[in-house]
């Protein structure tokens, strides 16, 4: 062996000039964008511990649950506490079944024809309606034209079109994550459609299909504009602490109308008011979707493929 | 059955998906209880044919099928056939082993639970029909203690000749195999054969395979497909032998040099 060959070796695997530039640029987009995830958590923490240090001095068990008083200046926020659960409830009890079903139709039922391409248009065109325009569509739908006044009721179902394309989205995308394969094989046996969803498909797939329903609740409860028209009022005091002190076919107070009222409409609120009703919003949302996020890690223990 | 000694025939099959003609006047008769083996290069409407056989292809979409397909002497065009009922008789096993995923004993038991009224079966009787079904594809063995074991966690092998042993309970005369080893080892792929010719007889088996040697070992008879069309159907040992067509020929000794 000679010296030449010698130097060749110990030099053969040493970094090149453009292997250190490319190491460089490589380490800079990594922190560049751990950065950006960094900003995108920033706000969210911000917002919640601003809040926190804002409304901890009001928060309370009785502040849920005694009604506003002295004009909305004092007191809690029983009345729209428990109006935003109302709305919240009964729009995912029209816009689940509705949501679930129609997405199982288009997805395991229906062919690619003009049908089914009309119907996913209109999904997606559905989602793009400004929260607004539903409002003013509910007004006209349900308060006018079908008599049901403002009331819950409509504006439940003003929420309930509003989350309806996306429980769909969200079904449809839990639906195609069961392996084709499930199907065929049921299929192959001489099983009907029915038989496949509801023994193979509908157990593989409950568990996204169960957190996106959930996320809506979400939505439904942080949406000002669709029920300010339809069934939202700015004061309602009710029964403290009973549980079904709202009919169907009354107004109710909302959180989200609430805290637009006393932050904007109402002078002389004491400090922590909105800042409490801002957290009661807030958390009971991250609630929710904690649930959901556990409900679909059992759901998930269950299933293997 | 006694008096007609093929399986499957077809006349003048057709098929197209949308404007695309996969099948172009197929006329084929799979003879009763042989092993019949379909090859040809991908694409060339080996899977399609099969998938024929059970009219599975019309949940696929835009399908249209022109021709006649008789299994074991019936059209099943007729008006009064069944789909249900045909691919109880017709069954079908796949490329990729595609247990369900439940329990060795529920997979089992899935095609009966799909056909017969709700709770129909005793605890005894299906415990017997699980029993039996694994024997026949020599499984018992290894599953007897792992029944309630969820089947996607088997071993592929294991998995394969559960997806055949299912089948069984239905009483198919009939089953349709779409390159059942192309995702098993050799040894799992000499185990699915050797139970193949051991069942052969009792049922027909039709079976797409990539693999020359496979078709060689254990194919009665070989169809040769190009392009949508059945170019050559004969003995096995004939076909790879002294093929009579040329494109046959070309197919044939290219794999093998």
């Amino acid at each position: 062996m000679n010296t030449e060959t010698d130097v060749s070796a110990q030099t053969m695997f040493t970094e090149t000039v453009i292997g250190r530039q490319n190491r460089y640029i490589e380490n800079v987009v990594k922190i560049f964008f751990l950065f950006m995830t960094c900003l995108m958590i920033l706000p969210l923490l911000l917002i919640i511990g601003y809040l926190l240090y804002k409304a901890l001095p009001v928060l309370s068990f009785d502040f849920l649950f005694t009604n506003p008083k002295d004009n909305m200046r004092a007191g809690g926020i029983w009345a729209p506490f428990l109006g935003t659960i109302y709305l919240v409830v009964v729009s995912l009890l029209v816009a689940a079944p509705i949501g679930v079903f129609a997405s199982v139709y288009l997805n395991e039922y229906a062919r690619d024809n003009w049908f089914t391409r009309i119907v996913n248009l209109a999904v997606v065109n559905l989602a793009g309606v400004p929260s607004i325009v539903h409002a003013l569509f509910g007004v006209g739908a349900f308060v006018l034209f079908s008599g049901m006044g403002e009331s819950i009721l409509a504006a439940s179902l003003t929420l309930a079109i509003m989350t309806l394309p996306v429980i769909i989205a969200s079904t449809t995308e839990a639906l195609k994550a069961v392996p084709m394969s499930f199907r065929e094989a049921c299929w192959n046996m001489g099983a009907t459609r029915w038989q496949t969803i509801r023994r193979i498909v509908l157990p593989n797939s409950i568990s996204g299909i169960l957190t996106g329903v959930i996320l809506q609740v979400s939505r439904a409860a942080g949406e000002t504009a669709p029920i300010m028209f339809t069934g939202a009022v700015f004061f309602k005091p009710i029964a403290e602490g009973n549980f079904l002190a709202y009919n169907i076919f009354d107004q109710c107070m909302a959180l989200s109308l609430h805290l637009y009222t006393i932050s904007t409409q109402v002078p002389d609120v004491a400090e922590g008011i909105p800042y409490a009703t801002a957290i009661v919003l807030v958390g009971s949302v991250l609630l929710v979707n904690a649930a959901s996020i556990i409900l679909r890690v059992y759901l998930r223990t269950r299933k293997r493929w | 059955m006694e008096t007609n000694n093929f399986s499957i025939e077809t006349e003048n099959l057709s098929l197209w998906y949308g404007d695309f003609q996969a099948l172009m006047d197929v006329s084929v008769k799979i003879p009763d209880g042989k092993i019949t083996g379909l090859i040809g290069p991908s694409g060339c409407g080996k899977t399609t044919l099969l998938r024929c056989f059970n009219r599975v292809n019309e949940r696929y979409g835009n399908v249209t099928t022109k021709g006649e397909i008789k299994i074991l002497g019936k059209n099943i065009y007729d008006s009064d056939i069944s789909l249900l009922e045909l691919r109880k008789t017709v069954g079908m096993v796949f490329q990729r082993p595609n247990p369900l995923p439940i329990s060795v004993y529920e997979n089992i038991l899935f095609g009966l639970r799909i056909h017969s009224q709700f709770r129909s079966l005793t605890r005894t009787q299906s415990d017997e029909i699980v029993e039996e079904a694994l024997t026949s594809v020599f499984l018992w063995d290894d599953l007897k203690d792992k029944l309630k074991t969820r089947a996607t966690s088997l071993q592929l092998e294991q998995q394969q000749k559960l997806c055949i042993a299912r089948l069984l309970p239905l009483k198919p005369q009939i089953i349709l195999m779409d390159e059942p080893c192309s995702a098993l080892d050799s040894e799992g792929t000499l185990a699915v054969e050797e139970l193949m010719s051991v069942l052969a007889g009792q049922y027909t088996f039709l079976i797409v395979t990539h693999n020359m040697a496979q078709a060689r070992r254990i194919s009665d008879e070989c169809i040769y497909m190009f392009l949508g069309e059945l170019i050559e159907h004969r003995e096995t040992q004939a076909l790879f032998e002294t093929p009579e067509h040329p494109k046959t020929a070309d197919y044939v000794q290219m794999r093998y040099g």
